[in-house]
């Protein structure tokens, strides 16, 4: 690209939420036949199904069927890689909450009076719900994932000092604002249409094909937009897509299906939860010499995501520091509760929590404010003079490391030093409220573990009045995608964005597509599309060129001008009526795959990502001794978003990815009971962040770099998932107030409810 | 079934529903006005907040019967043509929203909070909008737009 591209166009469908006439899947207008879904669900987690008695629900008024396992004209599987999803139950039921049967009927109402006749008898199995219960029967989904560099057990016992430990992670909910849903249409000849709140197109026209065992070009998936995502909505939307198509199928009429909310906590899965239990050997300086962390994470039923995300959270096992000898292990435990998926970070959280759980308690040991732990186990930066080359313990050069600079930026910004200092003198003289401040770092990669999911496609088609369409693979959740690649497709033509028109993702238009996730939506998307935009700008200076006697380079589109030795000829519409009756083709697609990278599963070695995104964040909390209760009074962050496409939805990005970190750190707390029933399965028991929750003050900064040393779109950096794990430091920050409590190193887990602050003191 | 009358962004309609549907659904289903939004069903997360009687409401903690013959205001009747309200301008040109979904709601929600209130403190509006939830956004921006939004409280009032 010759120019960067900076702009702060407002969200691209703003306009239309604010005036309620943005549409979400069950919006979109129905004709009159169109049938409703209401879902039948497990009431146990484990065990088999005696009896299953439905005549008498399809017996009640404004019932059409009901529909079971043996509808389904092909595979029962709605799951994303290993097929372990049943979409119904079949003989066995293996946790509570999952779907058994689906009502179809002329009205949701109608549905919810006639569930009340099913009956269903079941053998009960103890379940097993707890890690503790999946560790005592060693339900292991797959062998342990590892990854390892040096000699761990042999160079622990030239450790100076060595401390054993465990941190115990909770799991998180999603709590997008818009539940599961989606609405089939049945088209001539077998064909059916889509409509669903999903991350991943594809995926939903390859599940529902094979469960109707039609051939993909029969399926067509439109996502518009969705009411947030999170992850939530990568493999969990396959469920929904396929009920209605069965039911679509079966009936011949338009069918929809959405979750209300407690059926979508019930039903879905959620963030891993982690018991992470590490062994760590280190100097009388801090300085790391050997480290081992075991993560056991609860999986739910099935498989789903949860081997990638196990990959993920080994990979960010070790943050930001540069440690010689480790060996990070994850054992996937299956469990009889909903199968845990994606989530914002995608076990990177899980895993970095942990390594920095390490950092602090070093800390305490060596009687050494953390932040010093951190700095002499720093990655070097690329502009350290010392720059040797370092690698990840998967055998990734780290070349493009910030985080000492980074660091010392916000530091020095945030006043970190002197705060920490006075704080530790407040807490000295006050008995019952106890102050804490902490700063920790981030280092994330991007790009999808899985090479092949690194790929996009985008279709741009100019029309002869001057107007773009522009169409790419990757979907809109409110992370202001399609503002951006909008953006991308319009200085690439120099027009304005709204003379580009963005549309619904779709499976007919940009087909084989990757899901929307890793944070690498405007990464792939923006570059296909910028590609397909450059090819028809490319056609048309030719052809002006040709016309005007120049070099097509001579062309110059800017400000929605057509400009040839500093003379406007034309405005950009009237260039593209004179291309189109010059028969030249104003319609191309783009395709971009990321470059240089690789991955060797069986030896866990490669470079799994093209680059790195950095940040730091310090936090300033305040708890009260005797309730648990806390407040977060201050945050500064400084993060890296290289050279932004739209500085004001990063800033958007940063702060939304801070509060819900902050959530899954100290309010979400997911209860299941005994018997796999989950007793937080509405917003009444289980807390996100309200307006009070988010800090007090506030300051977010960008790095000021030179952008992102990678050939990425504007040399721009993934904004999605780095800033939630920045939230770190609002945990590590109860950590140092707590320390004023006790003698002993304060073990707090994760969440850190009210309960957990109160009790982690004694 | 009961017959109700009730007027809705100026618009009177009189329609037989049953005595358990909710005013959320009757404006969805059968007034067809889907802006208003249902998040939780359970008067938790404010999407489907509305104005009954000028006063601000979450439409799913009522039935449809005991908005009978009641003023009602949604998302849909707030702009005046393409003239946004303030709140809406506010809401657009701050980007205090990610996802959309919460919008409506914190719109409707936010109007009544900043009636007579030029100025109104960050505090009040977070503690005024506890019954609105946004999973995007982490409220800074939302704060920031209902702040723009009531300076130009005269102009709301002048409306």
């Amino acid at each position: 690209m010759s120019k960067s591209i900076v702009n702060e166009d407002f969200h691209d469908s703003a306009k239309l939420h604010v005036t309620g006439r943005a549409i979400y899947v069950d919006d979109i207008p129905v004709p009159s036949s169109c049938l409703h879904i209401l879902l039948g669900l497990s009431k146990i987690a484990n065990g088999k199904i005696m009896e299953m008695e439905l005549n008498d629900v399809k017996k009640m008024p404004g019932i059409i069927d009901v529909i079971t396992a043996k509808d389904i004209p092909g595979k029962n599987d709605a799951s994303p890689i290993f097929g372990d999803d049943p979409i119904f139950a079949e003989n066995e039921v293996i946790y509570n909450g999952q779907v058994i049967f689906a009502i179809i009927a002329e009205t949701l109402e109608h549905a919810k009076i006639a569930i009340k006749e099913a009956k269903i008898v079941y053998s009960e199995t103890p379940p097993i719900i707890t890690l503790a219960q999946a560790r005592h029967k060693e339900t292991l989904l797959c062998p342990p994932k590892i990854v390892s560099r040096g000699d761990f057990s042999s160079s622990i016992h030239h450790s100076d000092h060595i401390i054993e430990g465990e941190i115990v992670i909770g799991g998180q909910e999603h709590f997008y604002l818009e539940g599961q849903a989606a609405l089939a249409v049945p088209k001539e000849n077998k064909d059916i249409q889509i409509f669903v709140s999903s991350q991943h197109p594809s995926e939903i026209q390859h599940k529902v094909a094979a469960v109707l065992s039609l051939a993909l070009n029969n399926v067509s998936v439109e996502v518009r937009r969705m009411g947030g995502a999170f992850g939530g909505k990568e493999s969990q939307a396959n469920l929904p897509a396929c009920i209605v198509a069965i039911a679509a199928q079966k009936t011949g009429k338009p069918c929809k299906l959405v979750y209300d909310r407690d059926d979508d906590m019930r039903i879905t899965g959620k963030r891993h939860d982690f018991i992470s239990a590490y062994k760590v050997g280190f100097d009388a300086n801090g300085v790391i010499n050997a480290l081992r962390i075991q993560h056991d994470m609860r999986c739910g039923m099935s498989m789903d995501l949860s081997a990638a995300i196990a990959e993920r959270a080994l990979m960010h096992s070790e943050n930001s520091y540069y440690i010689p000898n480790v060996e990070f292990i994850a054992n996937l435990y299956k469990t009889n509760t909903p199968s845990n998926t994606a989530f914002r970070g995608f076990g990177g959280p899980q895993g970095m929590l942990a390594m920095e759980r390490v950092i602090d308690e070093i800390a305490h040991f060596l009687k050494l404010d953390p932040l010093t732990i951190r700095k002499r186990n720093f990655y070097l930066d690329n502009k350290n003079p010392m720059q040797k080359e370092q690698q990840t313990p998967y055998g990734q050069v780290v070349k493009d490391c910030i985080i000492n600079d980074l660091v010392n930026k916000l530091e020095y910004s945030s006043n970190y030093l002197s705060r920490r200092k006075e704080i530790e003198r407040f807490n000295k003289t006050s008995k019952l409220i106890k102050r804490g401040i902490a700063l920790t770092p981030v280092k994330f990669g991007i790009s999808f573990n899985k090479l092949m999911l690194n790929q996009a496609g985008a279709l741009v088609n100019v029309y002869s009045d001057g107007s773009v369409y522009l169409n790419h693979g990757g979907t809109e959740m409110g992370q202001g995608l399609f503002t951006k690649v909008r953006k991308i497709v319009a200085s690439t033509f120099g027009i304005l964005s709204n003379n580009v028109k963005i549309s619904a993702t779709d499976t007919n238009k940009v087909p084989n597509t990757s899901a929307t996730a890793a944070s690498s939506g405007t990464d792939l998307n923006g570059m296909a599309a910028y590609l397909a935009a450059f090819q028809i700008k490319e056609r048309m200076a030719a052809y002006l060129g040709h016309l005007y006697q120049c070099e097509s380079s001579e062309v110059i589109f800017s400000r929605g001008k057509i400009i040839i030795f500093d003379e406007e000829k034309m405005t950009f519409s009237q260039a593209a009526e004179k291309c189109w009756m010059g028969r030249i083709s104003l319609s191309s697609t783009g395709f971009y795959k990321t470059p240089d990278i690789y991955w060797d599963a069986e030896k866990g070695e490669g470079r799994p990502f093209y680059y790195f995104v950095y940040g730091a964040a310090v936090s300033e909390i305040v708890i009260d001794k005797l309730t648990g209760e806390s407040r977060v009074v201050s945050v500064d962050i400084l993060h890296d978003v290289g050279r932004s496409i739209n500085p004001s939805i990063d800033r958007g990005q940063i702060e939304g990815g801070f509060v819900q970190g902050l959530g899954w750190l100290s309010m979400e707390e997911l209860v299941y009971a005994n018997d796999g029933t989950l007793m937080t399965h509405s917003p009444a028991t289980y807390k996100i962040p309200a307006f009070s929750d988010s800090p007090i003050n506030w300051n977010v900064e960008f790095y000021k770099g030179d952008g992102n040393i990678e050939e990425t779109i504007n040399r721009s950096k993934a904004v999605g998932e780095p800033p939630f794990m920045l939230a770190m430091s609002v945990f590590f920050a109860y950590s140092h107030a707590l320390a004023s409590l006790k003698e002993s190193y304060p073990s707090l887990n994760s969440p850190a409810t009210a309960e957990q602050l109160y009790f982690t003191q004694f | 079934m009961t017959e109700v009358t009730l007027t809705v962004n100026g618009k009177k309609y009189t329609q037989n529903v049953f005595d358990h549907v909710l005013l959320s659904d009757f404006i969805r289903e059968k007034l067809k006005l889907t802006g208003t939004h249902i998040g939780c069903d359970t008067s938790q997360c404010g999407a489907c907040v509305i104005h009954l009687d000028g006063k601000s409401i979450k439409s799913c903690t009522m039935l449809a019967v005991q908005a009978d013959g009641c003023d009602v205001l949604t998302i849909e009747g707030l702009a005046d043509g393409d003239v946004l309200h303030p709140m809406q301008r506010a809401f657009h040109e701050n980007h205090g929203l990610q996802c959309g979904f919460c919008t409506p709601g914190m719109i409707m929600s936010a109007i009544e909070l900043i009636k007579g209130k030029p100025d109104i403190t960050e505090q009040e509006i977070r503690q005024g909008l506890e019954g609105n939830l946004c999973r995007c956004t982490g409220y800074q921006n939302i704060v920031k737009s209902i702040q723009e939004a009531a300076k130009n409280e005269n102009n709301l009032t002048n409306r």
